[in-house]
């Protein structure tokens, strides 16, 4: 079992490197030399590392999110609204926290960004729950909702005039830089390794962990097992958006200082291919978000030689290829049918 | 402003044809038992597709290109969904994410930019525009007419309900479920094909979420081709009183307005669980 996978995961980046080494031919560059660039500006120095360990603490906590859904069973697509309620929610509470102490005022925030998350998370599961309405689609419903909500509440109340930012937090909500050359890594990658640990324990060494991942394996054995099916699934998805709701741990706490319209797009959406790489692993999910944190910021590095879309690309085609060809996610895909 | 006028008719005609066109696409694919998220990336891919088609031999040939991108776009789809048993939603995301950055590349390779293509030939004057429209409502009527009333459409609902017993009955199943999908992929294609035609050109991620509201108008139209359409109609109501609001009143915030078909879908699911299913076998791999 864990060789077959270790062989699907090894055969889904070996069939996205031979589609990107096709993609940088056709733009009549070499591949070799395009990869030397990638690593060279990614893992080769400071500044590179700090932009990858920058860009792989969304996606370590959008990956969490994913996964801790999947183990339950549950498939949650709306890690793309959840992080950006919680987003707007944690610079909301920043920019009042002015005079606080900085451990405080650095827990309200987060804690503003995980109820934000968690309450966009739990809708969708609560109307599973109660009504059967399929999660998937409602979450995808509730990305474009909390997309235009978050715009009209800003617009209308909080946006700095003229802007699509919010206004400053407070200096003791901010999170510290890592100090590596300037790059925008923070604190907040910490913060999100520490996510992983929890979310490892949690899922292992805890009653609650046991419960969900029991009604991952199969909805009816749980119940039988004395599980309460219905609050198990708005726990989950709670739990999910939670995660999804951290996101501004790195972006706004760690780096901007504020919420802006568009903050993070997109690590929603990377959080599945993460989770997916990660095999829905909690401690896993960091290696896969920094392995895609590199693509992020060595596509920026190489866009002198060639596009940096090619890392979209690659992105998509590892889901896919990972998709294909592994045998765990089609048992999940069945039970997803309950 | 005529809110009732001719024009503002057409208005939500035009905004509405590649809305149809994905939600029938989407319908015939589910009702063979297939989730299809990936309308919004075959979108992409008919739309990118027609672009260069029209660059190179003028609309006519930028609609054959645009029904064949979305067809291409599909068959990857189908490929890994039917082949290989991928879970669907995870694939119709990744699709989705690669003609995302698969049209970008290309932008950037064929015209060399990074936001749009130069404008091509598209549907200049009332004719090619209204006969577009007019063989998008035929092709509603057919789709459903097949669908609902002849053996085939009846074997296609089958497989998507009842995947054993109509393979028990002699139906290949897969065959059936991949030209649903690739059905799915030349109607898409060709809605890409009227929004670059209809703009003259290609934008970075011109799709801009109409797949995701396609599936919407299918779930709130129940799997039919006809009330899906009429959902898609309604939707585009809503976009085309929120492009006249915008500019002429504050009535309603446009933001609200733009949540609407999202917020419209959410009941429908909750309050047609009862009543209306989605396709018994909808999402479950079917091996031979």
């Amino acid at each position: 079992m864990r060789t077959r996978a270790a062989t699907s995961i090894a055969i889904a980046l070996l069939i996205a490197m031979a589609a990107a080494s096709l993609l940088i031919l056709a733009y009549g560059q070499s591949p070799g030399h395009v990869y030397a660039v990638l690593l060279g500006h990614t893992w080769g120095d400071r500044y590179g590392l700090g932009q990858v360990l920058f860009k792989s603490t969304p996606l370590i906590f959008t990956g969490l999110a994913v996964a801790v859904a999947f183990q339950a069973g549950l498939f949650n697509i709306g890690a793309e609204g959840q992080l950006l309620v919680g987003g707007l929610a944690m610079a909301l509470v920043g920019a009042r926290c002015g005079g606080l102490p900085a451990p405080l005022a650095i827990g309200l925030c987060l804690a503003a960004g995980a109820l934000a998350g968690a309450a966009l998370g739990a809708l969708p599961g609560w109307l599973r729950a109660r009504f059967g309405a399929h999660e998937v689609i409602n979450t995808i419903m509730l990305n474009f909702i909390a997309q235009a909500l978050a715009l009209w509440l800003g617009r209308r109340f909080f946006f700095v005039e003229q802007t699509v930012h919010t206004p400053a937090i407070a200096d003791c909500a901010r999170l510290p830089a890592l100090g590596l050359a300037g790059s925008a890594a923070s604190v907040g990658f910490a913060l999100a390794l520490l996510a992983a640990i929890a979310v490892h324990g949690l899922m292992r060494h805890t009653r609650l962990g046991f419960e969900l991942r029991a009604l991952g394996q199969s909805a009816t054995a749980a119940a039988a097992g004395g599980v309460a099916i219905g609050r198990a699934i708005v726990v989950a998805m709670a739990l999910s958006g939670g995660l999804a709701g951290l996101v501004g741990a790195g972006t706004v706490l760690g780096y901007k200082g504020y919420y802006e319209e568009g903050i993070a797009s997109g690590s929603g959406f990377m959080g599945i291919a993460v989770a997916l790489l990660g095999r829905n692993r909690p401690l896993w999910i960091v290696p896969a978000a920094l392995l895609f944190g590199t693509l992020a910021h060595g596509g920026l590095a190489v866009n002198a030689l060639v596009p940096k879309e090619i890392v979209e690309v690659i992105q998509a085609i590892v889901i896919l290829a990972i998709a294909a060809s592994s045998s765990d996610l089609q048992r999940l895909a069945a039970q997803g049918q309950r | 402003m005529e809110l009732l006028g001719l024009a503002f008719a057409l208005q939500v005609l035009r905004i509405s044809v590649p809305y149809a066109l994905a939600a029938m696409g989407g319908t015939l694919s589910e009702r063979s038992g297939v989730v299809n998220l990936a309308l919004e990336g075959m979108l992409l891919g008919g739309a990118f597709s027609a672009t260069v088609g029209s660059f190179y031999g003028g609309a006519a040939a930028g609609v054959v290109a645009g029904a064949f991108g979305g067809l291409l776009v599909a068959a990857l789809y189908a490929w890994v969904v039917l082949r290989f048993g991928a879970d669907q939603i995870v694939a119709g995301v990744a699709i989705n994410l690669l003609a995302l950055g698969a049209t970008r590349y290309l932008l950037k390779l064929i015209f060399d930019s990074a936001s749009s293509s130069p404008s091509v030939p598209g549907f200049d004057g009332a004719g090619w525009a209204g006969l577009f429209i007019a063989l998008t409502a035929l092709c509603v009527v057919a789709i459903h007419g097949w669908l609902m009333l002849t053996p085939g459409g009846l074997r296609l609902r089958a497989v998507g309900d009842q995947p054993a017993a109509a393979h028990s009955l002699g139906v290949d199943v897969l065959a059936v479920r991949w030209r649903a999908v690739l059905a799915a992929g030349v109607l898409a294609g060709l809605g890409g094909a009227w929004l670059a035609l209809d703009n003259h050109g290609f934008v970075d991620r011109m799709s801009g979420g109409r797949g995701y509201i396609a599936i919407a108008a299918m779930i709130f139209g129940r799997w039919q081709p006809l009330t899906a359409t009429a959902a898609c109609l309604l939707f585009g109501l809503a976009d085309a009183l929120q492009l006249n609001l915008q500019t002429t009143t504050t009535l309603l915030p446009r933001e609200w307005v733009q949540m609407l078909p999202y917020v419209l879908t959410m009941v429908a699911l909750v309050g047609v669980a009862g009543r209306s299913r989605p396709p018994a076998a909808l999402g479950t791999p079917f091996g031979r």
